[in-house]
């Protein structure tokens, strides 16, 4: 008895929650994706809407450093075929390589480039840190390739963060250049609001609304930072359907063998 | 356990190599005829889950390391790298983090048990102060292997456990700046880092091998507490309690799997995915669950060299429980005192582990009142240090036990059958 | 051990032996990620093949390009190499074999089964003897002269003398339309 109420008093204690402090990040809406659960996939077509809401609005600012544009026709994936992989990577200029005179700059200073190709990783928008700085007063991008699990309930934190630009209450001093956003910590983000209304026209005519451009780019930026996701659960089953039939012989065995003992 | 050995080698081969080197006899002795304790429950099953979770975690990260860039430049982009294209990159990453998680979850129902029935007094405080090595052993691996993501919370966490050690008079900045080969955590931090934590789980292995020798000598504990009287009392290890261990393995495995497959990341810490920034600092640094009590005492004590002394005070007071608690008596099932009070330790460590997960300037608000939760982890590092100076030695003289059965057989075994040969 | 094991041996035992089965191949299946993860990576399989542009090549000129990592040497022949190494009788040459991997093992190295079309010549550029890169358009024959031991390769990438005991190989490679090549 006096076991159980110890350990319920710790439990206990541990549902009693801190108060939240002033301009602390407001609670994330909860929205149902497609990838939640233990068999939750990709829907594809989000994918694709999403890639093109990322490549379209967010790719001006954020890199994607770690996708390579092969990953778009794997399995899991947006389901892009070899051949439109290659046209995705052409159209894009990445930094070339050294040419014959070793020069990476054209006599103006402009970096050299070239198209790229399936094994390529997403460019980046800017050289580095310090140019993404200047032209952003002194913020930083952040790179997405895995935001997504960067932020405590990631897929539902980017989406109501895209969702929740508001005006900012009247009580509240903004400096120059912020954005209220109540999702956010402290409830001021450098970011002005990204999305608005039909801004992109998508290649499957689905309407544009910020609700379904972010719910898309979310998808999109969930399968950027987990691409193995389908091939996790899929593999995950398996295994545990096997081991739940080793348990089961391995329970009988063990009985088996005990049964003697006593 | 110093018995005849009942090995006869079979073949020519076998019997060429008995008289060589004689590894197959010990197998033979260690694992096969072992006299074990009949009445081991599965809270004995968790050694075995121990070594297991050793050979997976050393496996997971020999190939780890294959792919791995221990460079602060590259060790973010190389763990992405292992996720996105190495062939079951993702798995085998999965697989080493929470395999890290599971290991330590193992090893404190271990020692939970081993406080329980009373397995660290005489003749094993040997077997239990070798125990304590290897715990210590995990949580320095642990430590430095989670530096390698070298996200922010590996540099954060390296910055504040490293910056610990200032603490020590005198000496204390220079061996920080020994630790760090540097003037901050940076990419000679990092190297070295990688090389100790590549190290560290062979010595694991090796203390294992004293581990289980020490526990060879006395043979092992069991959830009566009584000493084995006579073979009536024991079960050859194998097939009985290979089988039990394999069985509970596997449902351990069954929840390491749940974890790698279905939730890979919930025991982790999300700010370690954001690339490794010396110039931000994370709004709360936390460390992995199993660190919180540790933190949570630490972070209780307002002086730092006072925190630090009583951080190191915690783990070097489990090395002293043989001698702290003065009870003839070992299990728990015969103390009724002595159980009410472990109840409450247990409690109490799971107390320290979520006080070490929340903000330092934390507050309830229970009914009206505000606590600030910086008090609360003050009574309860007062009562984990209570508990093992007072209590123990005090309940241990004063209590008075139950009646002890008088052989592990007898409450088992109907009257007149007799046991298995 | 157990007095009732001449009971019912085979049940016992059937049990026993599923479930060591069992157990076996599931360890045997578990092993495969760890022996997989040291096959080529997906970064490393996408640079399997490389796509040349050949247009900026002119005739008489070669450029190197870099192919699972090592040099490939690609060659625009003017009229005259073409001719010279078509007139090689293969009698004369050292090693008789194509070494040409877009065409079988048994191949003969006349000039025609060492390219694909006659203009464009697309050679490992390894030597064949200890490994280094042959220099072009050198030696006694006009093709490739290999600096560390002297060897000499005709304008077919032959060898013709020194010590290299094999023509240089031919990558595999194919026409993508007239001025670019996918080699791999």
């Amino acid at each position: 008895m006096r076991k159980i109420l110890a350990l319920s008093c710790a439990a206990a204690l541990a549902f009693a929650a801190p108060a939240l402090a002033a301009d602390e990040a407001e609670h994330p809406k909860q929205m149902p994706w497609s990838f939640d659960g233990p068999f939750g996939t990709y829907d594809r077509a989000a994918l694709q809407r999403g890639f093109q809401v990322y490549k379209e609005v967010c790719a001006a600012c954020h890199s994607l450093k770690y996708v390579a544009f092969s990953a778009f026709d794997d399995a899991g994936g947006p389901g892009f075929t070899g051949e439109e992989v290659k046209a995705i990577a052409a159209g894009y200029q990445v930094p070339a390589e050294p040419n014959d005179q070793g020069e990476i700059f054209d006599a103006d200073g402009v970096r050299l480039t070239r198209p790229g190709i399936a094994a390529d990783r997403l460019p980046s928008p800017y050289a580095n840190d310090k140019a993404a700085r200047a032209v952003n007063n002194g913020a930083l991008p952040p790179d997405l390739s895995v935001m997504v699990k960067a932020r405590h309930d990631g897929p539902n934190y980017v989406y109501s963060l895209l969702t929740g630009f508001a005006e900012a209450p009247a009580d509240m001093t903004m400096a120059a250049g912020m954005n209220y956003n109540p999702y956010f910590a402290g409830h001021r983000i450098a970011m002005a609001p990204p999305l608005l209304p039909d801004m992109v026209t998508y290649a499957d005519g689905a309407p544009a609304s910020v609700e379904q451009m972010a719910h898309d780019v979310v998808t999109f930026l969930a399968w950027a930072a987990e691409p193995k996701l389908e091939e996790r659960k899929k593999l995950g089953l398996s295994v545990l359907i096997y081991l739940a039939a080793l348990a089961a012989l391995l329970y009988l065995a063990y009985r088996r063998v005990w049964r003697d003992a006593h | 356990m110093a018995g005849h050995s009942t090995y006869v080698p079979q073949t020519g081969l076998t019997r060429w190599l008995d008289v060589r080197l004689p590894i197959l006899r010990l197998a033979h002795e260690t694992m096969t005829t072992f006299p074990t304790p009949r009445n081991l429950n599965v809270w004995y099953t968790f050694g075995g889950i121990l070594t297991f979770m050793l050979v997976v975690q050393i496996v997971s990260g020999v190939v780890l390391a294959m792919h791995y860039v221990p460079h602060a430049d590259m060790a973010f982009d190389s763990v992405e790298d292992i996720m996105r294209d190495v062939n079951y990159g993702w798995l085998l990453r999965y697989m080493h983090s929470n395999g890290a998680a599971m290991f330590f979850l193992a090893v404190y129902i271990h020692m939970f048990r081993g406080l329980y029935y009373g397995s660290y007094k005489a003749p094993r405080e040997v077997l239990w102060i070798l125990g304590m090595v290897i715990y210590l052993l995990m949580m320095a691996t642990a430590f430095l292997g989670y530096t390698l993501p070298w996200g922010q919370m590996s540099f954060w966490a390296a910055t504040v456990i490293t910056n610990l050690f200032s603490a020590i008079p005198g000496v204390g900045e220079a061996i920080v700046t020994w630790l760090w080969g540097g003037f901050a955590v940076d990419n000679a931090t990092l190297q070295r880092f990688f090389s100790l934590h590549y190290l560290l789980p062979f010595a694991i292995a090796g203390v294992v091998v004293l581990h289980i020798w020490a526990l060879h000598v006395p043979g092992n504990n069991n959830p009566l507490g009584i000493d084995v009287k006579s073979p009536q009392d024991t079960l050859p290890f194998h097939p009985y309690y290979t089988a039990k261990d394999a069985f509970y393995l596997v449902l351990f495995v069954i929840v390491l799997a749940i974890f790698i497959f279905y939730a890979p990341n919930y025991m982790g810490h999300p700010d370690n995915y954001i690339p490794a920034d010396p110039l931000v600092t994370p709004p709360h640094i936390v460390p992995e669950w199993y660190f919180l009590p540790f933190y949570a005492i630490l972070r209780s004590i307002p002086d730092k060299l006072m925190g630090v002394l009583a951080l190191f005070g915690a783990i070097f007071t489990l090395f002293v429980v043989p001698w702290l608690d003065t009870s003839k008596v070992r299990s728990a099932r015969f103390r009724p005192i002595f159980k009410q009070f472990f109840w409450i330790l247990v409690a109490d460590c799971i107390l320290l582990g979520y006080l070490g997960s929340q903000p330092a300037d934390a507050i309830w608000h229970a009914g009206g009142v505000e606590i600030q939760l910086v008090w609360i982890a003050r009574l309860a590092t007062a009562y984990y240090f209570v508990h093992f100076w007072i209590v123990l030695p005090v309940v241990g003289f004063l209590e008075k036990p139950l009646p002890l059965p008088d052989s592990i057989a007898k409450p088992v075994l109907p009257k007149g059958h007799a046991a298995a040969a | 051990m157990a007095h009732s094991q001449s009971a019912e041996p085979t049940r016992r035992d059937f049990l026993y032996v599923a479930t060591g089965t069992v157990a076996a191949v599931g360890t045997a299946l578990a092993t495969w990620p760890f022996i997989d993860q040291m096959n080529p990576s997906a970064a490393v399989l996408a640079l399997a093949s490389i796509e040349v542009d050949l247009t900026p090549i002119e005739q008489g000129q070669s450029i190197t390009v870099m192919w699972r990592g090592k040099p490939v040497f690609i060659r625009r022949r003017s009229e005259k190499e073409i001719a010279e190494a078509g007139a090689v009788p293969l009698a004369e040459l050292p090693d008789e074999l194509a070494r040409n991997a877009n065409l079988p093992a048994d191949a003969l190295a006349t000039d025609a089964d060492r390219v694909t079309r006659p203009e464009w010549l697309v050679l490992i550029g390894v030597c064949t003897h200890l490994g280094c890169i042959p220099l072009g358009q050198r030696g006694d024959y006009g093709g490739w002269l290999c600096p560390c031991h002297g060897s000499h390769y005709d304008t077919s990438g032959r060898i013709r003398k020194g010590p290299a005991p094999e023509n240089l190989y031919v990558p595999p490679y194919a026409f993508l339309s007239d001025a670019r090549i996918k080699i791999g």
